[in-house]
């Protein structure tokens, strides 16, 4: 790690962690776990887990604006879904959520206040968070909030953010309200600020890849690692297809070929199936959905990937269409799975098993016909037994 | 045993030319059989085969020695029927029958040599302190070449006979009831354990053949492909010598094996609706189209023997021939088609196996030729026929 840490000594106690047990309602020990576990999800090292945990308790919680445009609020839904223990209380609890649509309680223009207020009180330092794509069609006419088109708020909250998160495919490259002909001119964050921010594409996204990012914010007071796109790498380094569980399937050309038949029974790869996963960079494979154990993601429980983390690709292609092979492409014809053995037969060889075949076929034929001509075959004793004949 | 000579036709080479185009064309076969084997023996076994791990035998022991000893089976069914339930109207096809067998075995036993990998070790089944009592395999090699050894002691008259050993014929005939004996219960035990190797197999074995039945059907089935092999045997050289045609005695014996195959039929449709099988026969793919073909070659000799027409020369050859391949199917697709050691494998004889199967049979066939105008097997012509020429090769 070349990055500099506020690393703490071992012997160096966290006297804050004392009121973690009240604040966030969950106990000491299962709090630094979770910090260790955050820790590691984005490449610290274990030690690193003291500063995670730091960070969390640190009295001073960063402000958060939260903006929402052309969505369904999938983002936010299954953000409140994580279920680790008590994570929404702690993702409530370490970040102030100054100005969230959905979840204040403030409506009109209480809720504008607040949220000037929250950008004035911190200025240079909030986080402003988007969801949802801002549709520019109609000079911005399509989605207005207490009087400001989307780009006009947009532009207003990200003037003086410390960072812009785009969560979600529509706010990261437009998403499904983008999809062709798109008559609201539904366009991402990055397009409308002319700079590029960080984007958790998904739809929805994996909450903890949020979660993750606000973390490794909080405690090393700069944002991840990007890739191209703007994505987290530890998030988004890798294609689908390189962790999925259904690999070997694709390696060895198991393919179920429709829903419900025996390869698809059996749990094959859904590649044929239009599994897009060759094609999008996403961790679904390694940290699932939901909580809920193994095979909780759409691979898992037997829908292809539809691809909703990369533009081009999610909301773009039909999800039946093949997907584009990044890396590995499957041969025309696949290795059994076992190796052919031994030698079959060759032209010349079953040219003499038919001709020695045909021959005693035809030596029996004619011996057959002959015996009747025998002497001997000429029915003395059968005529005397048979006189009508 | 006195009144074997007394019921016995006198027996006579029936002399003539050895070197004919025919036995020529065998003699060329026989060559190439030899070059084969030189090969095989100088540069081992998978310089000529097409064997491997997955097919460790394969045509050399499907035709050669299975198929090979059970039409070799001539020898101890004649026997049976002639000297065990003594009837003596049976004994001009004892001889022939006998050296048909005696060439089939000697085959048998020379096929297992040249499968065999490491042939020079092949003494340690005779040594007891090397016996594996368990084995199906050691059964098999020992009571084959015990019986080889038996079909030679009592094919043993015929060359005393030849060379004039009347005092050494007399001794042998009072102790050929021994081995007579012997001759009749040792290929009834190999011929079934050739059935019970493939149980050995297991999973191997497709279910449709591998059944506790196997023993069981192999035997009877070696019967009917004895007996088919002594009519066919009778009927052709009666055919190419202008002989009389044993008739009476042939429609008799395949009447037998008419009684055999239904036993046979029986025994397998049984045994598949037992196992719960039924339904597997009815599956359209390479062994069950296999299998159906090898059900109506066994069905035909059942069908064509019915009523008084059965005598008919023409029918009862026709069913012979029909019980010979299906016998002859019926092994060689428990043997190689049934039996799959794993996804991969292939297996189809090269054309060194195939030229030294092809040769075996032409020695044998050869060999034949030879013994009948050499010693004698065949029984003094009574009567002279003056046939029309039946050229038949």
């Amino acid at each position: 790690m070349s990055r500099k840490l506020p690393m703490l000594a071992p012997q160096d106690p966290i006297d804050d962690l004392e009121g973690v047990e009240k604040r966030f309602g969950m106990p000491r020990r299962q709090f630094l776990s979770f910090c260790v576990g955050v820790a590691a999800s984005i490449g610290l090292s274990s030690g690193a887990a003291g500063a995670v945990a730091k960070a969390l308790v640190a009295a001073k919680r960063p402000s958060v604006i939260w903006l929402h445009f052309q969505e369904c609020t999938g983002c936010t839904e299954s953000l409140l879904r994580a279920e680790h223990p008590t994570l929404e209380k702690l993702i409530l609890d370490i970040i102030s959520l100054d100005y969230h649509e959905t979840l204040m309680a403030a409506a009109g223009h209480q809720a504008e206040e607040a949220r000037k207020a929250a950008m004035a009180a911190n200025k240079g330092k909030y986080i402003l968070v988007v969801e949802g794509a801002i549709p520019t069609g109609a000079n911005g006419a399509f989605c207005k909030i207490g009087g400001k088109t989307a780009i006009e708020l947009v532009k207003e909250c990200a003037a003086d953010a410390a960072a812009v998160i785009a969560i979600g495919s529509c706010a990261s490259w437009g998403g499904m309200p983008s999809t062709s002909p798109n008559p609201t001119g539904a366009s991402p964050v990055a397009e409308i600020l002319g700079k590029p921010v960080l984007t958790i594409p998904g739809c929805p996204p994996n909450p903890y890849n949020f979660l993750t990012t606000v973390v490794h914010y909080l405690v090393l007071g700069q944002l991840p690692e990007l890739d191209a796109k703007g994505r987290p790498k530890f998030a988004y380094g890798r294609l689908i297809h390189e962790n999925c569980e259904r690999r070997a399937h694709f390696d060895a050309g198991r393919f179920a070929i429709q829903f419900g038949d025996d390869g698809h029974r059996q749990g094959w790869c859904l590649y044929k199936l239009g599994c897009k996963g060759p094609e999008t960079y996403a961790n679904c494979p390694s940290i699932l959905f939901g909580d809920v154990g193994s095979g909780s993601w759409p691979v898992g429980c037997g829908h292809p990937c539809i691809g909703c983390t990369e533009q081009g690709v999610g909301f773009t292609k039909p999800i039946h269409s093949l997907a584009k092979l990044l890396t590995v492409t499957p041969p025309t014809q696949f290795a059994r799975p076992a190796e052919e053995q031994g030698q079959g037969s060759t032209l010349a060889t079953v040219a003499t098993v038919a001709a020695v075949g045909g021959l005693a076929i035809g030596a029996g034929a004619r011996l057959a016909k002959n015996i009747g001509n025998h002497p001997d075959a000429v029915d003395e004793p059968t005529a005397a037994d048979k006189p009508k004949a | 045993m006195t009144t074997k000579a007394a019921t016995h036709d006198e027996a006579a080479p029936i002399g003539g030319r050895i070197w004919t185009p025919f036995t020529a064309v065998l003699a060329v076969l026989v060559i190439l059989l030899v070059v084969v084997l030189g090969v095989r023996f100088v540069r081992g076994i998978g310089a000529v085969t097409n064997l491997n791990d997955g097919y460790p035998w394969g045509l050399w022991i499907a035709w050669d020695v299975v198929i090979g000893s059970a039409l070799g089976a001539s020898g101890f069914t004649v026997a049976f029927t002639t000297y065990i339930l003594n009837r003596g109207k049976y004994h001009p096809i004892v001889r022939p029958a006998l050296l048909t067998a005696l060439f089939g075995y000697a085959m048998a036993g020379a096929s297992v040599v040249f499968d065999v990998g490491r042939y020079w070790d092949m003494w340690h089944v005779f040594m007891p302190r090397y016996a594996q009592l368990n084995s199906v395999l050691f059964e098999v090699a020992v009571c084959i070449a015990a019986y080889t050894v038996v079909l030679f002691i009592e094919f043993l008259p015929v060359v005393l006979e030849k060379f004039g050993m009347a005092k050494a014929h007399q001794k042998l005939d009072k102790a050929l009831f021994f081995f007579i004996a012997i001759g009749v219960l040792l290929p009834t035990m190999h011929q079934s354990s050739l059935g019970s190797m493939l149980i050995v197999f297991g999973p191997q074995i497709d279910p449709i053949y591998q059944t506790k039945a196997l023993p069981v059907l192999f035997l009877v089935s070696t019967i009917g492909m004895g007996l088919a092999a002594v009519t066919i045997e009778g009927s052709v050289t009666a055919l190419a010598l202008r002989r009389p045609l044993e008739r009476e005695l042939l429609a008799k014996l395949m009447k037998v094996g008419q009684g055999l195959t239904a036993i046979f039929l029986l025994v397998r449709f049984t045994d598949l609706a037992v196992r719960g099988q039924l339904p597997a026969i009815f599956e359209i793919r390479t062994l069950t189209i296999l299998f159906w073909i090898e059900t109506a070659l066994f069905a035909t000799p059942i069908v064509l023997l019915l009523g008084k027409g059965g005598t008919q020369p023409r029918r009862f050859f026709i069913a012979a021939m029909s019980m010979a391949i299906a016998g002859i199917l019926y092994r060689l697709d428990a043997y190689l088609v049934a039996y799959d050691t794993g996804a991969g494998w292939h297996y189809f004889p090269s054309m060194g196996e195939l030229v030294v199967t092809i040769g075996l049979v032409a020695a044998e066939i050869l060999g034949f030729i030879i013994a009948i105008r050499v010693l004698p097997v065949l029984p003094k012509m009574g009567r002279t026929r003056t046939a029309p020429a039946t050229e038949t090769h």
